[in-house]
């Protein structure tokens, strides 16, 4: 049983449903990766799995427990951290302000959480009293990051976490959600750039029209001459 | 609970003023009458800037009381004397603002930052300087002139009918000024921009003294329908009264407030079949369509500016002809009448609870709110004396509450708008959606 | 030398010192107006009544203490009920949005509804002024009017003008001063102050991190009410009371709100002294001034004033004119949507 799965989700957001009985699991530690041609439903099931889409069928358990009740406000407290893709830092406060509003539902002191925070993203660091909003597109990206990893959560999620950034950002992102990893937490990543996302994935799922179509090791999958041929051009 | 249909509900009200007419008197319920008409415009030209096309003119105090200054400016007299003691410096004046003025639009076209800013700022002020430097000795003479009767330029001298129509050109031409440069805000924006504009324009209004006498007010101004004293010494009007058995003094005034009636309604009536004709023509449509989706209505092509402004314009001369009217119908131009409470928010209420974006819904709201607002004071004074008479209290108390009757129907408005908002927003009459010409033809497909 | 400290003095006295504390009042209620309108975001047309609200509650307090012979020495009395008329102008505001704009934001209305709903707040609003306290002027100010008189002041310094300073001038200044200084180092220091400034800035985030709306509203209408009054307070007793005074207040502190970046608390209090001075400043008659400067010969005629005051509040409009054509987003880029 994985640490976090979210099994046979069936909903959508009003008429016609947009998952089928859609599956996602991820263990503590691992980075899952979801990935899909436009209009696969990627960002749906995660969203599903985090709570904000009405499901009809289904259920997501984290650690064993049934959390498909719950409101995302209470799955974070659960435990969950959500990266949305986008409008996801606070831009008229500092760098330093967005991790302590990351922080906001911890009661006990966040200063040393912050400090790792800052450890694994040194940049922040430096620019921590700068507006979130003056910050590049990458650096953003990081504080948006270092926003949901306040709450220590056991899970992390993030949505296209590298839509509309630079091959280097891109790659040195990647290389942050691998250390991420390496601390212990599980991490579900909904990817666009379906080749260097798959290159890191211990999971892999594939969607096609709200279904489940592969699912294997990230570098099963890119050797898959099959899925190399529809989804990575060949 | 289904809404009664349009013309119930306008029975109902003419029932209501003929109750006033019996139980209290009939100059009472022809004054309501007319002063209903006249609010009836203004709700309408607000209701076409609202209702078709989603823009919050909160500045219509200031457009009713140009349309009332527009009544000054054809219908008064000229005052002998005034136009020679001040013509050619306000003439100097005038020419140097439009210099400065083009001066400045030139600068802005062709110059950068940074000396943009800077050039403009200083053509707009030595024009301004420039432009006091000859207005000034130039009004200080016109006001000079006569200054107990008049004291300021007079008016064309044209039938007072005509100043109607320059009422609309007048508010027309400021709202095509204003709209140019406040119509790309949000509405919330947009409304604190036109509240502000119309306190500029009243500003202007009450103290260039030349133009207007300013507080002084310029009273008798010309009607469109006899005095009662004329009526009263004419022998057909006598033979009139004689048979119906009427006192011909009492009848002289109710007369000429029928004549009112008549007037008033045929413009209104006239407005009402143009607006609706517009609401239900492609261009109407096109309105509601940019109204209600506005990205993408200016995807597929629309100008959204352009049709704003038009209807901005429109809008705004109706309220223009209603101000001119109104400023007939009193005889005089006082400008500190125009306070935004009664002009602006009253008739925004009279909009809004007569459906916004229905036209007949205006003119309902006109009727019922105006009705309300008059006759709330009368029963406020009721109340109070009911209550003071009833419940012990001691004579401050007393003194206090009776004292504070008029008040209540501020308190009567508030609790209409609110309640209006909240649990009916679509208003007594609410919006028709029109039909296009493909859905009528598929009505006429047989089953 | 003498010319030009009698020409500073003048200037000082009728418009710098003025300017001043109207530019305080401004800010103060400019703040309150741009808090609202950056958390609940709309502009809220009943300000100016909640304004008047607020003093008249504390204006009735203070005839009561009055009455009493509670007095406050050389300081108004009002001062001492200013605490009162804070608490009833805030509980009126949490009442209000309990009744009326809690439904609006549960229905996602667009901002213009809630600007036409405010109206019929500020028709309310004003009702109940009026009934309670009626129409007429009121003039609260008690204990020492003045600190410096003009007359002493001339017989101190032998300077033909005289500079008078008012107890309600300095008192406005420094309560105003005191009163931004702690507003902003609740915002920008205290977690729930960054929470409404989170709020502000992104609120799908802000719900996301935990934050509780229904708090943050709560907190903002507080904060607008206190605000207000303290503005309504501190302008009644520089000048004096009356609904339709407070009302036309609305304008200029729209102005001042806007013209500074509206949603920008900083820009709240730039725009507010901007707008002041430019009012006193532009409908001045220098011709005073210049007396002093200037030899006989190259006095100009008339009063050398640039606007009537008459066109005192249009000015403010002027501005808001000048400042929506050239830079809608005001000085400090408020939010414009």
């Amino acid at each position: 049983m994985s640490f976090l799965i979210g099994e046979e989700m069936t909903g959508g957001y009003g008429g016609a449903d947009i998952l089928h009985s859609c599956t996602i699991g991820v263990e503590r530690g691992e980075i899952a990766v979801i990935v899909g041609p436009n209009g696969a439903g990627k960002s749906t099931a995660m969203k599903a799995v985090f709570g904000m889409l009405p499901l009809r069928e289904g259920r997501i358990v984290l650690d064993g427990r049934d959390i498909t009740a719950l409101s995302p406000q209470e799955r974070v407290l659960a435990g969950m951290g959500f990266v949305p893709q986008s409008n996801n830092v606070f831009r008229a406060l500092t760098v330093e302000e967005n991790l302590e509003m990351g922080a906001f539902i911890r009661r006990d002191d966040p200063r040393e959480t912050m400090e790792q925070v800052y450890t694994l993203f040194p940049i922040l660091k430096e620019k921590r009293r700068q507006p979130a909003g003056e910050l590049s597109g990458g650096q953003r990206q990081q504080v948006a990051v270092g926003r949901a990893l306040m709450t220590k959560p056991q899970v992390l999620m993030l949505d296209e976490p590298t839509a509309g950034v630079s091959p280097i950002v891109m790659d040195e992102l990647f290389d942050k959600i691998l250390d991420i990893a390496a601390t212990g937490i599980a991490i579900l990543l909904v990817e666009q750039n379906a080749a260097q996302a798959l290159a890191i994935a211990h999971r892999a799922y594939v969607l096609v029209q709200g279904r489940n179509r592969y699912t294997d090791t990230g570098e099963a999958l890119l050797a898959d001459p099959e899925v190399r041929r529809s989804f990575l051009g060949g | 609970m289904k809404r009664p249909p349009a013309y119930i509900l306008f029975s109902l009200m003419g029932l209501a003023l003929l109750a006033v007419g019996w139980f209290q008197s009939w100059t009472l319920a022809l004054a309501i009458l007319n002063l209903s008409l006249i609010s009836a415009i203004m709700a309408l030209g607000v209701n076409m800037q609202w209702g078709y096309a989603g823009l919050f003119n909160a500045g219509v105090m200031g457009f009713a009381a140009l349309g009332g200054a527009a009544a000054i400016f054809v219908a008064m007299p000229p005052v002998p004397g005034a136009l020679a003691a001040g013509g050619t410096g306000l003439l100097a004046a005038g020419l140097s603002a439009a210099v400065a003025i083009a001066l400045a639009i030139y600068v802005h076209r062709n110059l950068r930052a940074p000396w943009r800013a800077p050039a403009m700022i200083l053509v707009v002020v030595l024009g301004y300087f420039m432009m006091r430097w000859f207005a000034d000795p130039a009004t200080t003479r016109i006001e000079a002139v006569n200054p107990t009767v008049a004291g300021y330029l007079g008016g064309l001298g044209l039938p007072v009918l005509f100043s109607w129509v320059a009422g609309a050109l007048l508010a027309a031409a400021a709202a095509w000024l204003i709209g140019k440069v406040a119509l790309g805000l949000r509405s919330d924006y947009l409304a604190i921009a036109t509240l502000g504009i119309a306190e500029i324009i009243l500003a202007v209004l009450k103290n260039e003294a030349w133009l207007t006498r300013g507080v002084k007010n310029v009273t008798g101004i010309p009607r469109p329908v006899p005095f009662e004293i004329e009526l009263q010494r004419s022998p057909w009007f006598l033979d009139l009264t004689a048979t119906l058995g009427l006192n011909p003094v009492q009848f002289s005034a109710t007369f000429v407030a029928l004549l009112y009636t008549l007037l008033f309604g045929a413009v209104l009536i006239v407005l009402l079949i143009l607006a609706e004709r517009a609401l239900n023509s492609p261009w109407g449509r096109m309105m509601r369509a940019i109204r209600d989706n506005r990205d993408a209505s200016a995807a597929m092509g629309k100008d959204v500016k352009r049709r704003h402004l038009q209807i901005f314009v429109i809008g705004s001369a109706v309220i223009g002809i209603a101000g001119a009217m109104l400023v007939t119908l009193d005889g005089q131009f006082t400008p500190g009448t125009y306070i935004p409470l009664r002009f602006t928010f009253l008739i925004w209420v009279m909009v809004i609870l007569g459906g916004s974006g229905n036209n007949m819904g205006s003119v309902l709201g006109a009727f019922v709110i105006w009705f309300v607002w008059i006759q709330a004071e009368p029963a406020g004074q009721w109340l109070m004396q009911t209550i003071t008479a009833n419940v012990p209290m001691d004579a401050a108390m007393r003194n206090h509450l009776i004292a504070s009757a008029p008040h209540l129907r501020l308190l009567v408005m508030g609790a209409i708008l609110l309640f209006v908002l909240r649990f009916s927003p679509q208003g007594l009459l609410p919006e028709r959606r029109a039909q296009s010409p493909r859905d009528a033809k598929a009505k006429e497909v047989p089953t | 030398m003498e010319g030009f400290l009698n020409a500073f003095v003048a200037l000082s006295n009728f418009v710098l010192i003025p300017g001043l504390a109207y530019g305080a009042q401004l800010a103060l209620g400019a703040l309150g107006v741009t808090l609202v309108y950056a958390v609940l975001r709309f502009s809220n047309f009943a300000h100016g009544d909640m304004m008047a609200f607020g003093t008249m509650a504390t204006i009735l307090a203070t005839w009561v203490l009055q009455s009493a012979g509670i007095g406050f020495g050389p300081l108004p009395t009002a001062l001492i009920a200013l605490p009162f008329g804070v608490a009833i102008a805030v509980a009126l505001a949490l009442g209000t949005d309990r009744v009326v704009y809690r439904f609006y934001r549960k229905t996602k209305a667009v901002p213009v509804t809630f600007v036409i709903v405010s109206v019929g707040v500020m028709f309310i609003y004003n009702a109940v002024v009026r009934l309670f306290i009626g129409v007429d002027d009121r003039r609260f100010e008690d204990g020492e009017r003045f600190i410096i008189r003009a007359g002493d002041f001339r017989e101190w310094t032998g300077l033909a003008e005289g500079l008078a300073l008012r107890t309600s001038q300095v008192l406005t200044v420094v309560i105003a001063f005191v009163a931004m200084a702690a507003l902003f180092w609740f915002l920008q220091r205290t977690r729930t102050g960054k929470a409404m400034r989170a709020y502000s800035d992104n609120e799908d985030l802000a719900l996301l991190s935990g934050i509780d709306p229904a708090r943050v509203v709560l907190i903002t209408w507080a904060l607008a009410a206190s605000l207000a009054t303290l503005a309504g307070v501190l302008y009644g007793l520089y000048k004096s009371f009356s609904p339709f005074n407070y009302f036309q207040l609305l304008l200029p502190i729209f102005a001042s709100a806007i013209v500074g970046g509206i949603g920008n608390p900083i820009g709240a209090v730039i725009g507010g002294f901007v707008v002041a001075f430019s009012e006193v400043g532009i409908t001045y008659a220098y011709r005073r001034v210049l007396s002093h400067i200037l030899p006989d010969a190259w006095m100009p005629d008339g009063l050398v004033q640039l606007l009537s005051t008459d066109y005192k509040f249009a000015v403010s409009f002027f501005i808001l004119v000048v400042v929506l054509l050239v830079r809608p987003t005001g000085i400090l880029r408020g939010r414009v949507i």
